[in-house]
Order: C-alpha cells, then structure tokens, then sequence
C-alpha cells in the first residue's frame, strides 16, 4: 500500500503521486514517511524531497521551506517554494545566500536578542544553503 | 442637418473607436483565462493550508498566549481597511464599486467612533479615495505594468500588514475586494483577515481530529509560521480574484462599447445615406426645374 504524496506551492499544485517512501527535510531531521504512520503536522527546513518507489530514488525536490501534514494515508507538503532538483539554479542559490547572510547579520546588527527572528534568518540561510547543495548534487 | 463629409468622419472614427473596443475584449477575455487558471491553481495550497490550521488553531485560539495574527490585539479601535482594485480602468463599475463600499464603510466605522486606516492596493482605489480621505491612507501598492501577481506580492503585502500589528497600530484588519463570481458578476465583498477566522472544525468527531496530531518541532512554533504564510495566502488569493475579476469586468464592459459602437455606426450609416439621397434628389430638381425654366 503505497503513500499519497502531494507537493504543494502557492502558486501550483506540483506533484500528486503515490511513492512507496517519502523522505522530508523535517525541522528537526530528515523523515521518511512510509504508509501508516502516525498523523503529524511537522515544520520543514530547507532540503530535498526524496520520493522512493520499488527501492530506489525516482525524484527529488527541492523545498526552500514550508509544512507537512502527515496521516497513515497521505503525506501532504505545503511549500514555500519547490522545484525539481534538476532545474535548481546554482547562480540564484548563490545569490540567495547572500542575501540571507546579509540579512542574518543586519539582524545580528539590530537586535541580538530577538531570538524568532534570528531563528528565522537562520533558517533562510540554512535554505539558501539546502539549495545551493541541491544545484550541486547530480 | 451635418454634412456628407462631416458625417463620414464621424463614422470613421467610432468604426475605429470599436475596433479597439473589440480588440480590448479580446485580450481582456485571453487575460482572463490566465488569471483564471492561476486563481485555479492556488487553490490546492489553500485548501491544505486550511485543513492544517483547522487542526492547529482550535486549541490555540483560547490560550492567553495566542498569537496576536490569531486573535487580534483584543481591542476593537483602530481598523484597517485593505482597499483592492484595479491599476486601470476601462472595466466598468468595477472599481468605483469597491471604492463606493469602502467609503460606506469608512464613514460605518466613523460614526461609531472608530479609526480608521487604509491601505489602497492598486491605482485606481487610491485614487479614489485620496480625495476623500487622504489623511486616513497609510500606504499604496501599486502593480501597473507587472504581467502577472506572483506570491513574492502577496507575501510582500502580508508582511506590511505584520509589521503594522506588530507595532500597535491597528486592531482590526479587513480587505474589501471584488469576488470574482463569474464573467458577467462581481461580488465587492468585505473578508475579514486579522484576527483571523478560523475554519471550522464542526465536521471533526467528538475528541477531534487535532487530537489526534503530534506536532514538530512544537505547536507553538508551527502556528508562528504558519499563520502569516497563511495571511499571505489570504491576500494572494483576494489579489488573484480581484484580477480576474478586473479581466471579466472588462470584457463585459468592453463588449457593450462594441456593441454600442455597432448601433452608433449603423444610425450614423442611415443618416448618412438619408443626407446623400437628399443631396441627390435636391441635385435632380435643380436640374429638372432648369430644364423646364428654359
């Protein structure tokens, strides 16, 4: 029995397919969704969607971030942003690391002890970085 | 009586008149299809997004600790009114639609001692309401020229609307935009957005399906990321229907100049041969009556 797996941007509905395995870049760690497991709402970081069929990786995204609702059934990924692996940007994911470490710093600049939103200029740095890795990798 | 001449000008000028007119439709109904589709598209991401919430919020809504984007600052003084129109005109009623509801409510608001704020999105609403209540406008955005509204706008937008929470100046945020029904209505439609109205959970069997969820990292922090990615929703999606909602407007309009151009063109068709006729038979008597005075 396979998963339902839907990947979601605002903009477009990107995937909708059943894979035997779903491996998302939780917050706290990757995660592999296989079906029946426990209903969960977890936070994404920025990483890759690995889907799993027969055994092997058949696809991978990219996710810069977003949520994930979990039931035995389905496995259902609201991002941020998502794309194919194969069509992520290296110049883009280059500038956008940039742009999130000056960010991070003018926050560190401003306010050292408004921790959400160092936490959340981190997390755009550790997505800009997730994407950059992901233009690397093959 | 105008002149043979004087009356071809005129025929020419409304027969080029519709043929703009109708070139206009055209495009208006081929945006249209776009606008459409994208509102179409957006739609899954919504929905999702709607059923998370729908498992997060219940619990949290009643905590001391909510978040203020949940619930609001608890005061019900100052309001925010994002006013959504067009960047153009030349689509009908449709924007002094929304700007007629605006000032309806505006002045609503007034009489009951509240404050008022507004944030004009689009050229056409700022307009209009620069005249009558400049002081009240606390910004405008403006998409003239762009091809389409892509998600970065709405998130742009949402997060002025944050920034503006979070500094205490308003209590109460709602959009009045045009709902797009369908080609030929428009609703104006006021939609509350802060705080935020949570979907209902009535559907969900005694112990509730938020029950049943475990949570990553934790609660707390997911809803603190979700609820503005959900404003910005909210506000794409208001974007989305306003836009196509602008293209259907349009059309509609843009049909009924055609059409009335069409109808100016055939009366000014008949004057024209009416005149010509009777050049000709004044023509023809001159010549007869000549003829006969010899």
């Amino acid at each position: 029995m396979p998963v339902a797996l839907e990947i979601v941007s605002p903009e477009r509905l990107l995937l909708s397919r059943p894979v035997d395995m779903a491996v998302i870049p939780a917050s706290e760690g990757e995660m592999g969704v296989l079906p029946g497991h426990a209903p969960m709402i977890v936070l994404l970081r920025g990483g890759t969607i690995a889907l799993y069929e027969s055994g092997r990786i058949t696809e991978k995204l990219y996710v810069a971030g977003g949520f994930a609702e979990v039931t035995p059934e389905r496995c259902t990924v609201l991002a941020d942003e998502a794309l194919p692996t194969g069509e992520v940007s290296k110049a883009k994911a280059q500038a956008r690391l940039a742009e999130a470490e000056a960010a991070y710093a003018a926050q560190v600049a401003a306010d050292r002890t408004d921790v959400p939103a160092l936490d959340l200029a981190m997390a755009r740095i550790q997505s800009a970085r997730a994407m950059q890795d992901a233009a690397e990798a093959p | 009586m105008p002149s043979l001449k004087a009356l071809r000008v005129r025929i020419n000028s409304v027969k080029s008149t519709q043929k703009i007119t109708s070139a206009m439709k055209m495009v208006a109904a081929s945006k249209l299809r776009r606008a459409q589709a994208q509102a179409e598209a957006a739609r899954p991401y919504a929905e999702r997004m709607e059923r998370m919430l729908a498992a997060l919020g219940a619990s949290a809504a009643g905590s001391p600790t909510a978040p203020r984007i949940l619930v609001g600052t608890g005061a019900d003084k100052v309001h925010l009114l994002i006013v959504v129109t067009a960047d153009h005109g030349l689509c009908g009623a449709f924007n002094a639609s929304v700007g007629r509801a605006a000032r309806s409510r505006v002045r609503e608001l007034e009489a009951q001692g509240k404050t008022v704020r507004i944030l004009a999105v689009g050229r056409k609403g700022r307009d209009f309401l620069r005249r009558e209540f400049a002081d009240r406008i606390e910004g405008d955005i403006t998409f003239a020229g762009r091809k389409r509204i892509e998600f970065a706008d709405a998130q742009g937008i949402a997060e002025r609307i944050s920034a503006l929470l979070n500094a205490g100046s308003f209590d109460v945020c709602s959009v009045i935009y045009n709902r797009f029904v369908s080609v030929i209505a428009q609703v104006t439609t006021e939609t509350r957005l802060i705080p935020a109205p949570l979907p209902e959970t009535a559907a969900a069997p005694a112990g509730g399906v938020a029950a049943s969820y475990e949570f990553e990292p934790d609660e707390e922090t997911i809803l603190a990321r979700l609820l503005p990615q959900n404003l910005a929703i909210q506000v794409y999606r208001t974007l989305l229907e306003s836009a196509a909602g602008e293209q259907g407007a349009r059309m509609t309009a843009m049909d009924n100049a055609t059409r009335n151009a069409g109808d100016m063109i055939k009366r000014l068709t008949l004057n024209y041969n009416r005149a010509r006729q009777a050049n000709i038979t004044r023509e023809l008597i001159e010549i007869i009556s000549g003829a006969e005075a010899l």
